[in-house]
């Protein structure tokens, strides 16, 4: 069938700059750019560019220049030309059509109505060059008080994760992104004195010597979870569900599942890794229950269990029912999370912001007198060090950043993890193209980006006159709302700029 | 519900910010004094306030008394008190109550630039929980293991009958109510507010005074320091960063704090930790104001866990920002300042007394030959006791008594 597809993208080569190095023909996995040896010419087929940039980036004359294609179809409010392209794209193979990364609607994003307050004159701002500044953070249940006999304290503390920055790193497998892109998350997390999750891949042998650093993931297809797997972690989570794909589960496609895949994630080379969409242990906040002490059990009650959900609508209530449940970390994962694969009718509209549903749920848990019993991680499309901040202040202990990562490395949102090409070796399994993913760099890139990102921090807690994290926790009013109706800055437990 | 934010706090901003003076003297072998000394120290910083704001703390006052609780109200109009009287009766046992002894408010230059030479009315009220009452309570209490439980319930009970008056009743706001002790605050210098309710005719053991430098908001009586509940009294200069987690981190513990003040937050957390959580108050002292991270990292063991497991529990009572409190109980007076010493304390002793003031000067108006005298450090509680000793930080000074 002839595709009626437009490309998307459009390659630039000025001939004159252009050496002939082919440098993109090796480059792009997608095989864009040949070489033409009769007249010593580079030819591009544009209709397979997905704009990820990696030719552009590494070519040596800078003679190549990638852009959204020029072509027009009628201008149409309603029908969009993406909205046309999906139509055409399923009516050519009658499939779902799946797609990686986080939501990219341009729905409000909360995080840039938000304003942060700093002190003047009643109050001095603290500067963190020359005053010690605290970002030290614990995760796990906190005791309602403390009880001391005779001077001595006898209350035992559950169990507890110390992080140096609230900046964890998010929960990607082994299988949707490459054992390089691993390694560097893990070295990145040790170095770094915070954490970085497994995903639901299981946890390759040679990784565990990162294991204070390390939360894994109990998910519904429970790959790789053997007793070594849940006591070598600091942290064990149960991943019911994520913000880019609520209410479904995974597919991970035999072709990515190679040998080192396999022996990872415990099942045969080559079959299809499926994670069904609930747990199928899990049919009820009972059954939460049961698999937490069961984890809780296997691991000696020494670690604290983590129980992950997409942010929807009653997340609030569903949250509250998890402290309940025994969760020591509840962990919200919004709308504009990332994935390795998911369908786009469901990316794009299933879920709702984490900024909302991070509100909902620490205000919940505050009413009910629990919010000491669980920390709270919120995941989804942390882009800076003040969405992070103002995270903090609206009752967050500390934030998974995935994209964000996954930038730091190279990635330009092409949106194409799901094919296993990634140019730049991020969600690669193809050890030509993984291998093109230094370890030690992408290690570099991510300590200096959290590095940056905490400095950041430092500095606006400083101006606001606050010299450790916790006194920032869930005081939301160092924040205003800009730009927001009565309800939003209701669910937000904010008020608006000057009042 | 009636908002007392509206009246001391009109604009609604997120806190009432203010700064200040403020001083306590304690003779630790409980000998008492009257109350001529602590307005002289007051007057000595008169600088540091603006007159719209003024308080006293005396403990040891009220030994006719000893064993009641001693309400002291103020009202804004005469339904507010015949209201609340109403209330007091169905409440408690009434014992004796009568209108607090004060001086002409014009003369006395109280009531501040807005209401100059007026005052609301002031009222005292020494009242039991009734016997019936507390049988119920300690029937139906759940803690059977905990020594002095009638004490225990009868003060939440007080604590629950405050509220309802601030909350509930319209005009009407309780400004102290411990046992013998009392607090004596309004609208203008200390100096004017010491000499308007006479205190030069109280005699007490402790005393600590304020004197108010607010920004932002207009003159209230019930808005100036100390803040009180139960015998628990704070003074405080400084501002709180931390106020919207402390403040949130009450209210889950069923503290509504109706004022918007940081010094009501320290007064709700003392009595949260000391009280409810039985916290000794050197422990209180490192919730409110901890050590860094790296002196805990330097910490031997058990230290080092004990202090963990502070921040770790009770991490939203950190104040955090600038911040001097003078906190008083009975038989204890308790001085603190921000961990990295943002506002001022100094400390003082000549034999049985101890100063606690934002300056040296004050200290040396009243007593000009100290034994000793030093800057407190941030972090470290000063806490004089009844018996004799001065603790400073982790080390005991003995008190020359
Ligand atoms: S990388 Fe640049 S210079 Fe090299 S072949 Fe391609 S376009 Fe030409
Ligand atoms: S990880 Fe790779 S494939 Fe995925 S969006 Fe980023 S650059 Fe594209």
């Amino acid at each position: 069938m002839k595709s009626y597809l437009l490309p998307q993208f459009a390659v630039y080569r000025d001939d004159d700059k252009c050496i002939r190095c082919k440098v993109c023909v090796r480059q792009c996995s997608f095989g864009v750019h040949a070489y033409d040896d009769e007249d010593d010419e580079i030819r591009s087929n544009e209709s397979a560019c997905v704009g990820c940039q990696r030719c552009a980036t590494l070519c040596p004359t800078g003679a190549l220049v990638i852009r959204q294609h020029p072509h027009e179809f009628r201008p149409n409010a309603n029908w969009s030309e993406e909205m046309l392209l999906d139509v055409k794209r399923k009516a050519e193979t009658g499939a779902v059509t799946i797609t990686g990364m986080g939501n990219d609607k341009p729905h409000r994003v909360y995080w840039d109505h938000l304003l942060l307050n700093a002190s003047q004159v009643t109050n001095p701002s603290i500067d963190p060059l020359r005053e010690p500044m605290e970002l030290r953070t614990f995760l796990g249940r906190k005791p309602d008080g403390l009880v001391f006999k005779d001077g001595r304290l006898i209350t035992d503390m559950p169990p507890q994760v110390m992080i140096e920055t609230p900046i964890i790193f998010s929960a990607m497998s082994y299988g949707a992104i490459s054992y390089q892109a691993q390694l560097a998350f893990m070295q990145a997390a040790q170095e770094l004195g915070t954490l970085c999750n497994t995903g639901e891949g299981g946890w390759p042998m040679d990784f565990r010597r990162f294991g204070r650093n390390v939360i894994v993931q109990c998910a519904s297809g429970r790959f790789g979870v053997d007793p070594d797997y849940l006591n070598q972690a600091a942290i064990v989570e149960i991943k019911i569900g994520q913000g880019a794909k609520p209410g479904i589960g995974g597919h991970l496609p035999g072709e990515k599942v190679t040998a080192a895949v396999a022996a990872t994630r415990m099942i045969p080379e080559g079959t299809d890794a499926l994670s069904p969409a609930p747990q199928h242990d899990i049919y009820s906040i009972e059954d939460l229950s049961m698999l937490i002490y069961a984890l809780k059990e296997a691991t000696n009650y020494e670690k604290p269990i983590s129980v992950k959900i997409a942010a929807v609508h009653n997340a609030a209530a569903i949250a509250s029912g998890m402290v309940r449940a025994g969760a020591d970390i509840i962990a919200v994962d919004g709308f504009r999370g990332g994935t390795g694969a998911a369908p786009r009718v469901i990316r794009d509209n299933v879920g709702i912001p984490t900024e909302l549903a991070l509100a909902a749920i620490d205000e919940r848990l505050r009413r009910e007198g629990i919010r000491n019993r669980a920390s709270i991680l919120v995941a989804g499309g942390f882009r800076n060090s003040a969405d992070i901040i103002k995270a903090i202040a609206l009752g967050a202990d500390a934030v998974y950043i995935g994209t964000a990562a996954l930038v730091a490395m190279g990635c330009t949102l092409c949106q194409q993890c799901n094919t296993g090409k990634c140019a730049w070796g991020i969600t690669a399994q193809d050890p030509y193209i993984a291998k093109r993913l230094n370890p030690d760099i992408a290690t570099r890139r991510l300590v200096n980006l959290v590095r940056a990102w905490t400095l950041e921090i430092k500095e606006m807690l400083g101006g606001m006159g606050i010299n450790s994290i916790e006194s920032l926790r869930g005081n939301r009013l160092h924040l205003r709302g800009i730009g927001l109706q009565e309800w939003e800055l209701e669910v937000l437990g904010v008020k608006g700029a000057g009042q | 519900m009636k908002g007392l934010d509206r009246i001391t706090n009109p604009f609604n901003d997120d806190k009432v910010i203010s700064n200040c003076g403020l001083f306590g003297m304690m003779s630790t072998r409980g000998r008492k004094f009257s109350g001529r000394d602590v307005i002289l120290a007051m007057a000595n910083m008169h600088d540091r306030g603006n007159g719209l704001g003024g308080g006293f703390a005396a403990y040891g006052i009220y030994p006719e008394y000893e064993d009641c609780y001693a309400l002291h109200v103020m009202y804004e109009s005469m339904a507010g008190k015949e209201q609340t009287e109403a209330f007091i009766r169905t409440a408690f046992d009434l014992v004796h109550d009568e209108e607090m002894p004060h001086r002409d408010p014009a003369s006395s230059r109280v009531g501040g630039a807005y209401t100059a030479g007026t005052a609301p009315i002031l009222w005292r009220y020494f009242v039991r929980v009734p016997e019936n009452v507390l049988k119920d309570m300690i029937r139906e209490d759940a803690r059977k293991d905990i020594k002095n439980i009638e004490e225990d319930v009868a003060d939440d009970y007080v604590v629950k009958q405050v509220m309802t008056i601030d909350t509930q009743i319209a005009d009407a706001y309780v400004f102290s109510s411990g046992k013998n002790m009392g607090v004596f605050k309004g609208v203008g210098y200390p100096e004017d507010i010491g000499n308007f309710f006479c205190l030069e005719e109280y005699s007490g053991y402790l005393w600590t005074a304020h004197g108010r430098f607010p920004t932002n908001t207009q003159a209230w009586w019930g808005g100036a320091h100390p803040f009180s509940l139960l015998d628990w009294s704070v003074v405080h200069n400084g501002e709180i960063s931390s106020y919207g987690t402390n403040r949130a981190f009450l209210e889950m513990h069923g503290y509504y704090c109706c004022m918007h003040t940081d010094t009501e937050v320290i007064a709700y957390a003392v009595d949260l930790l000391a009280r409810r959580h039985r916290l000794p108050m050197d422990i209180v002292a490192k919730v409110l104001a901890p050590p860094l991270w790296t002196a805990i990292d330097r910490m031997p063991g058990p230290e080092r866990r004990l202090h963990t497991a502070l921040r770790l529990t009770y991490p939203a009572l950190l104040m955090n920002g600038p911040f001097t409190i003078i906190i008083a109980r009975q038989g204890e007076m308790i001085g603190l300042r921000d961990r990295i010493q943002l506002r001022p304390l100094v400390a003082g002793i000549k034999d049985d007394m101890l100063y606690l003031s934002s300056e040296e000067a004050p200290i040396r108006v009243v007593c000009p030959e100290l034994d000793e005298t030093w800057t407190v450090k941030g972090g470290e509680p000063i806490i004089g006791r009844l018996g004799g000793r001065v603790i400073t930080g982790s080390e005991s000074r003995a008190a020359a008594s």
